[in-house]
C-alpha cells in the first residue's frame, strides 16, 4: 500500500501553470525520485505536499485518508518532514539550540543534546550538539537539518537538492543515512537532477516537464542519458573532446600568493600550475575556497606579483584587466549580477563591458555603438539567448540565459587562455550542455581553459586534468581519465569531523 | 495592502514624467505651505513660476533667468558626472568660492593691464582653483579612503572663512575707504565677464554652460569615459571586472565637477557679482545638486532643471518684494522640489501593486 497518492494536481500561477493534472505514488520505504529541469515545477510540487502552497485542484491522499495540509506544521504533525536546499540555521547558536528553535514543542536543551547523539549515532550522522553552527561545514550544517527531521520522526521525507553543497564523501555518508531510513520503513522523496545519484539511491522515479508529469521510471534499469532526455525533451548534444595533443603552456602560475582581499575572503597560498594550449584545467572545491580570489588574480581585478602570473612568458601578474584581454586572457566571474554583468545596462552596454578591447569597439576612446550592437546581436544568435531584443537590460533576463550571454561573451572574443567560474551555474540541462560544448571548442581551436565549478560531474566530463582548490591551496593537477570519486574526495580535503560512516545496519 | 514591485525594466514614460509630475505636486504642496502663511496660495505660486517669464515686467527678468541659471547648470553637469559613478561632491560651493577668488587673484594682479590675455587667464585661474580644492577630498579619497561627501562639505566652510580673509586683507580694494571687498572687477575693461549682447543676459557663463552642456552629452552618450563613469556608479564590482580603475576615476570625476564649479565661481566674480567680499557666494554650488537630481543627472535635463530653479530664485525674489514671503519659504520648496522628486522616482523602477492581504 502506498503512503502519499497524489491525483490530478493542478497549481496555476499568473501567467504559468506550475503543475498542471500531476499524479503520483510514493510508497512505504521507497526512496522516489522526483527529476526534472528548473521551473519544470518540482518546487511546487513539493511545496504543496509540505503545506506551503494550496492547490487549485486535485487530491493528496496520507496512508490512505485526505490530506489537505493548511500550513507546514499542520503537514510536519502529519508526519511530512522537508530539509531544503537553503539551510535555516543560526550561524552563532549550537546545533542542539538550531534544532530547538525547530521543533514544535522542544524538549530541555539537555533532552535535545541528548536525542541528537542518539540519532546522531544511530544514523550514521556525525555531529557533535554543542557545536556552534557557524563553525560547521555545508556538510554538517546538512545533518543539523536532517536531524531536526529525524527528531520528529517523519513517515515522509523530502530533500531537495541535498548534496549540491556536499563533497563525494559526505554524499556516501548521506546515502547510507537514506538507506537506513528507508529500511526502517520512512518514505523519502529525493529531489535532484544529478542523475548518476538517482540511479545510485532511488526506486523509482517521476520525471517532470513544464508542470507535467512525462513519465515514470525505474532509475536502476534507465540509463542516465536516456533520464536526461526525457527531462528535457529532447535528443541532448553530447559533447565531445578532440584528443588534439597539447601545445606550448599557455598560462603558467607560480608560487601565487595574495592575502584575503576583504573580511570575508580567503588568502591564496602558493598556487603553481601549468595549462597548455587546448588544454582543459578543471579546478574543484567547495564554495568560499578562494575560488573568486583566484578567478580575481587571473583577470586582474587583484594585483599580484608580476611573476607569480606569467602568460606565454610574459609576467602578467601586475597588469590591470584591460592589458590582459588586449594580450588574450579573458574571463567569466561567477555572480552574474552585478560583477560579469551590469544589471542595469542593456545587453549592448553589456556586451561593450568587456568586448571593448579585444574588438576594438572604441576608437579614440568614442564608442562605436553599431558596433557593438553586431556584437550583442552575435552573441545573442550564437548562443541562443533567449530576449526580446540587446536591448534590454541584463537583469530582465533569466538567470541562465544571462549565464550564456556572458560566457558567450568571453568566448566569442576568441581568447588565448579563458577563465570560468562556474559555467553552468543555474542554467539547464540543455543550455549547460551547449556551454560545455562550447568551452570545449574553444580548447580544440587551441585555447587554454581553467574552468572552476563545484559540479564535479562537469569538471570531469570536461577537463583534461583535474586540481581541487581547498582553504587557498591547490593540489596537484592530475588527469581525470581514471581519476575516481574517491581520490577526488581526497584531495577536496572533506570536511573537518569527517568519519567513516558507522551504521549499524 | 499597496506593494512595490521592481519593473524588470525601468520605465521610460516614468523616467521622463516624472521631474514634470515633481514639479506639479511641488507646486500644489507648496501651494499649502504658502496658504499656512498667511500668503494666498495661488497668487504665490503664480508669482514664482509665471511672473517671471509672462508678466508686464518680464523684460527685466528673462535675461535674469540666465544669468542666475549659467553658473547653476555649469556646477550641476560637473555633479552629474561624479553622482553617476558614486562619487560624492557635496562641496562644489566651496570649489566655487575657490574659483572666484583665483581667478579675482589673477584680475587684480594685472590691475590694470589691458590686454586681451588677462580674460582666458582668469578662466584658466579659476578653472584650476576649483579642481585644487576638489582634488583635497580626492586624493585623501583615494590615499586614505576617507569619505568625500564629509570632507568636500567641511571644506566649503574653510573657503569661505578664506574668502572672508581675503576680502578684508590681501584682496581689499585700496581705493576702498576701508570697506571690506575687493575692486569691481566688472569695471575693469580687460578682465570684466560682460554681456555679449547688451541686455540679454548673455554673458561668456551663459556660453560656456551651454558648451559643458554639449561636451557632458557626447561623453555620457558616446565616450568610453561616460560609459565607464555610468557602469562605476550602476555596479563598482562589474566596473572593476571591465577593467575600470577606481582611483583614476575618483580623481577624473572630482575634477571635473571642482573645475566647472571654479569656472562658474570665475564668471561670476568677474561679472554679475563684480567683487570678492565677505559672505559673497549664494548657495549656487548646492542648489546645483538639486538641479543635477532634478534633471535625472542627464546634460539636457539639467538645462531645463537650471532655467527652473533660477526661475524659483527670481520669482522667489520678486514673491519676496511684493508678497512679503520670506526667504526662509523659497529654500524650503526649493528643497521639497528635490524631496518629492526623489519620491515620485521610485515609480521609474518600482511599479504599485494592490495586493490582498494573503501572499
Amino acid at each position: 500500500m502506498s503512503l502519499l497518492t497524489i491525483e490530478n494536481l493542478t497549481k496555476a500561477y499568473p501567467g504559468v501553470v506550475a503543475n498542471n493534472d500531476v499524479s503520483l505514488e510514493i510508497g512505504r520505504g521507497e526512496i522516489h525520485a522526483l527529476l526534472g529541469e528548473n521551473g519544470a515545477g518540482k518546487s511546487t510540487l513539493v511545496k504543496a505536499i509540505y503545506g506551503l502552497v494550496k492547490p487549485d485542484a486535485g487530491k493528496m491522499t496520507l496512508n490512505g485518508a485526505d490530506f489537505e495540509p493548511a500550513n507546514p506544521s499542520a503537514a510536519r504533525a502529519a508526519g511530512i518532514a522537508m530539509v531544503f536546499q537553503h539551510f535555516s540555521l543560526f550561524d552563532a547558536l549550537t546545533v542542539a539550540e538550531n534544532i530547538a528553535l525547530g521543533l514544535e514543542n522542544p524538549p530541555p536543551q539537555a533532552q535535545i543534546s541528548e536525542d541528537v547523539r542518539k540519532v546522531s549515532d544511530q544514523y550514521g550522522l556525525p555531529l557533535d550538539p554543542e557545536m556552534i553552527v557557524g563553525d560547521l561545514s555545508a556538510g554538517e550544517r546538512q545533518r543539523v537539518e536532517i536531524i531536526r527531521c529525524l527528531l520528529q520522526d517523519p513517515k515522509l521525507l523530502i530533500m531537495d537538492e541535498p548534496t549540491s553543497v556536499l563533497t563525494p564523501q559526505e554524499v556516501t555518508i548521506l546515502f547510507e543515512t537514506l538507506r537506513k531510513l528507508q529500511s526502517e520503513g520512512t518514505s523519502i522523496l529525493y529531489i535532484s537532477h544529478k542523475l548518476e545519484e538517482i540511479r545510485a539511491l532511488c526506486d523509482n522515479a517521476t520525471v517532470l516537464r513544464l508542470g507535467q508529469v512525462v513519465g515514470t521510471c525505474d532509475p536502476r534499469r534507465t540509463s542516465a542519458r536516456d533520464m536526461a532526455e526525457l527531462m528535457v525533451g529532447m535528443a541532448l548534444q553530447i559533447t565531445s573532446k578532440s584528443g588534439k595533443p597539447l601545445g606550448d603552456v599557455a598560462l603558467r602560475l607560480s608560487n601565487l600568493t595574495a592575502g584575503a582581499p576583504h573580511q570575508f575572503g580567503t588568502a591564496l597560498k602558493h598556487i603553481s600550475l601549468e595549462v597548455r594550449k587546448g588544454e582543459v584545467l578543471g579546478i574543484g572545491g567547495v564554495a568560499g575556497n578562494g575560488q573568486d580570489e583566484l578567478v580575481a588574480a587571473l583577470s586582474g581585478e587583484m594585483k599580484v606579483g608580476a611573476q607569480m602570473v606569467v602568460m606565454g612568458d610574459i609576467p602578467i601578474g601586475a597588469l590591470p584587466p584591460n592589458k590582459r584581454r588586449a594580450m588574450g586572457l579573458c574571463a567569466a566571474p561567477e555572480e552574474r549580477n552585478g560583477h560579469a554583468a551590469a544589471p542595469d545596462m542593456t545587453l549592448v552596454e553589456n556586451a561593450l563591458m568587456t568586448g571593448a578591447t579585444r574588438l576594438s569597439l572604441t576608437r579614440n576612446g568614442f564608442l562605436q555603438w553599431d558596433k557593438a550592437r553586431a556584437f550583442a546581436d552575435a552573441i545573442i544568435e550564437t548562443f541562443d539567448v533567449r530576449t526580446p531584443s540587446a536591448n534590454n537590460t541584463a537583469r530582465s533576463l533569466s538567470g541562465g540565459n544571462l549565464q550564456k550571454f556572458v560566457i558567450g561573451r568571453e568566448i566569442m572574443q576568441n581568447p588565448d587562455v579563458l577563465v570560468i567560474n562556474q559555467p553552468t551555474w543555474g542554467v539547464d540541462a540543455s543550455a549547460a550542455a551547449s556551454i560545455r560544448q562550447a568551452i570545449l571548442d574553444l580548447a580544440n581551436n587551441g585555447a587554454a581553459v581553467v574552468v572552476i565549478s563545484q559540479d564535479l560531474d562537469e569538471l570531469m566530463e570536461i577537463s583534461d586534468r583535474f586540481a581541487a582548490l581547498n582553504e587557498g591551496k591547490l593540489s596537484e593537477p592530475r588527469p581525470t581519465q581514471g581519476l575516481t570519486m574517491e581520490e577526488i574526495g581526497l584531495m577536496l580535503g572533506g570536511a573537518h569531523g569527517m568519519e567513516v560512516a558507522h551504521v549499524d545496519a | 495592502m499597496l506593494m512595490l514591485e521592481k519593473r524588470s525594466n525601468p520605465s521610460r514614460g516614468w523616467t521622463y514624467a516624472s521631474p514634470i509630475v515633481a514639479v506639479i505636486l511641488t507646486m500644489i504642496l507648496g501651494g499649502i505651505v504658502f496658504a499656512i502663511l498667511g500668503k494666498p496660495p495661488l497668487e504665490t505660486i503664480r508669482t514664482i513660476f509665471f511672473d517671471p517669464l509672462f508678466s508686464e515686467f518680464a523684460w527685466f527678468y528673462r535675461p535674469q533667468l540666465l544669468i542666475k541659471g549659467a553658473p547653476l547648470v555649469l556646477i550641476a553637469i560637473g555633479l552629474s558626472f561624479g553622482f553617476r559613478a558614486g562619487v560624492w561632491n557635496i562641496g562644489a560651493e566651496g570649489q566655487y568660492i575657490m574659483g572666484a577668488l583665483g581667478a579675482a587673484a589673477v584680475g587684480l594682479a594685472f590691475y590694470p593691464t589691458d590686454s586681451w590675455i588677462v580674460f582666458p587667464l582668469m578662466i584658466i585661474a579659476g578653472t584650476l582653483s576649483g579642481i585644487l580644492w576638489a582634488m583635497i577630498p580626492a586624493v585623501l579619497r583615494v590615499k586614505f579612503k576617507t569619505n568625500e561627501i564629509l570632507v568636500s562639505l567641511m571644506l566649503v566652510y574653510v573657503a569661505e572663512r578664506f574668502a572672508a580673509s581675503m576680502a578684508l586683507g590681501a584682496m581689499r580694494n585700496p581705493d576702498g575707504m576701508g570697506f571690506p571687498g575687493s575692486r569691481n572687477l566688472s569695471q575693469y575693461p580687460s578682465a570684466a565677464n560682460l554681456e555679449i549682447f547688451a541686455g540679454s543676459g548673455m554673458h561668456w557663463g551663459v556660453v560656456a554652460a551651454f558648451i559643458a552642456v554639449i561636451f557632458a552629452y557626447v561623453t555620457l552618450s558616446r565616450h568610453i569615459l561616460g560609459f565607464q563613469v555610468r557602469l562605476a556608479g550602476q555596479s563598482p564590482r562589474a566596473a572593476a571586472f571591465a577593467g575600470v580603475n577606481p582611483a583614476r576615476l575618483i580623481l577624473i570625476c572630482l575634477g571635473i565637477s571642482g573645475g566647472l564649479a571654479g569656472m562658474a565661481g570665475m564668471f561670476e566674480v568677474a561679472g554679475p557679482l563684480g567683487q570678492v567680499n565677505v559672505g559673497f557666494n549664494v548657495g549656487y554650488g548646492f542648489t546645483a545638486i538639486i538641479v543635477a537630481f532634478l534633471g535625472r543627472l542627464h546634460p539636457v535635463g539639467i538645462l531645463l532643471s537650471g532655467g527652473l530653479m533660477a526661475l524659483t530664485y527670481i520669482g522667489g525674489e520678486i514673491a519676496q518684494s511684493n508678497l512679503g514671503l520670506p526667504s526662509a519659504a523659497i529654500q524650503l520648496l526649493q528643497g521639497m522640489l528635490l524631496f518629492i522628486l526623489l519620491m515620485v522616482d521610485v515609480l521609474a523602477n518600482y511599479r504599485i501593486r494592490f495586493a490582498a492581504g494573503e501572499k
